[in-house]
């Protein structure tokens, strides 16, 4: 799984990484986790309020920082 | 009936009971004062910004990006200050979204009137001014927002500026708006509480501190005493507010409770509401961000036009609002 977390930097993009990292641990996914900062790729995503989650090049979310255990169900759920 | 009547219930009887101040005394005014408008304050702002953010739910910038998309001057201003009330905008996000709106057809002038109405009109100052002016006042300050907004989206998209924006910003390619599943009700009720959380939990202390100023303001400055000096008399009140306001950014919250004692004292209206809408529409850090997207000149006529038009407003009500 290919998980890519966008976000130009600011405080709420950091936070959805650290979530999404812990979210992948607890349901024991094999996923690698990209932080992607590079605002000509955020906005190949058609994406624009960040942070966004893009799993396995779809984006998932936008815009807010779900919980954990939302993340889990987000991810499990394919 | 007013709600806040057991507010008021509760902090006279602290004031005058519990602690035993006398009645009348200015340390007194300015403990109820204070007692009475940090919980209501607060209360209001947790009930309302909870409500914003079930609505802010509805509306993702992409969903506002596609109602823009091909809107032309004037009908496209409006809504897109409409717009910029009902879609959540954090400064962070402001070069993605200027970037999406400019490559989807939003044209440059309709996209300045969401970028001025966004941040102007937001949620923390509509109810510290409901709270402590009252619903009219607040009223007045939305329909000022929106009229300066749109006025100035317009005079932007007149002066045709294009050429003023950064040239990668037209090279770049966006892709495929993203189909972003709906959310469920349980995930717009955890926002939303989870958003009233992180809004209350930032703008508190601004909020007691703010008041605890206007409350010893309260008790101890006569009124109308600075009326001499800021009041309708006074041509240059209105610039002098504009010009401090601007760097005052993010203490919204602060500013607001202390502007509500200053306007007791004497302080005119038109002048207090373009202090307000300065400190929290035009902020340095917004033009440093906006800096990646747009040339300095650009950056300049933004807050030029905003500036006049805030002016504007101050003098409009000053003549108006006796």
């Amino acid at each position: 799984m290919d998980i890519k977390v966008l976000g130009s930097g600011c405080a709420k993009c950091n936070m959805l990484e650290d979530a999404v990292k812990q979210a992948v641990a607890k349901a024991g996914l094999d996923a690698q986790v990209e932080k992607v900062t590079d605002m000509e790729r955020i906005m190949g995503y058609g994406v624009m309020s960040t942070p966004a989650l893009v799993v396995d090049e779809q984006v998932r979310l936008a815009g807010r920082v779900p919980s954990v255990d939302d993340l889990v169900a987000l991810l499990t759920r394919v | 009936m007013d709600p806040f009547a057991p507010y008021q219930w509760l902090a006279d009887a602290l004031t005058y009971r519990v602690f035993g101040l006398a009645p009348g005394s200015r340390l007194a005014l300015a403990v109820d004062f204070f007692l009475y408008d940090v919980p209501k304050v607060l209360t209001l702002l947790a009930v309302v910004i909870f409500a914003v953010a079930i609505i802010r739910s509805f509306f993702p910038p992409e969903r506002t990006r596609a109602m823009l998309s091909h809107t032309r001057l004037y009908g496209g201003n409006i809504a897109a200050a409409l717009l910029g009330i009902v879609t959540p905008f954090c400064s962070c996000s402001a070069v993605p979204l200027f970037i999406g709106f400019v490559e989807s057809g939003v044209p440059l002038g309709v996209t300045f009137s969401f970028l001025v109405a966004s941040p102007m009109i937001n949620e923390v100052a509509v109810i510290l001014l409901a709270g402590l002016f009252g619903w009219r006042i607040a009223a007045i300050y939305i329909v000022s927002g929106l009229l300066i907004a749109i006025v100035s989206g317009i005079i932007i998209g007149k002066l045709g500026l294009e050429s003023w924006v950064e040239e990668y910003v037209y090279k770049l390619r966006v892709g495929q708006a993203a189909e972003i599943a709906e959310q469920t009700w349980r995930e717009r009720l955890v926002y939303a509480r989870d958003h009233v959380g992180e809004i209350v939990g930032k703008v508190w202390p601004y909020v007691v501190v703010g008041i605890g100023l206007g409350a010893v303001m309260h008790g101890y400055i006569p009124d109308d005493f600075l009326a001499r000096y800021a009041g309708v008399g006074n041509p240059f009140a209105v610039p002098i507010a504009v010009i401090v306001g601007v760097p005052l950014y993010s203490n919204a919250a602060g500013v607001i409770p202390l502007v509500s004692v200053l306007t007791e004292k004497g302080v005119s209206m038109g002048t207090s509401l373009a202090f307000m809408m300065a400190v929290v529409g035009l902020s340095l850090p917004e033009a440093i961000i906006l800096r990646k997207v747009l040339k300095p000149k650009l950056i300049a006529v933004y807050f030029g036009v905003n500036a006049v038009g805030i002016m504007a407003i101050g003098y409009l009500f000053n003549a108006i609002l006796r």
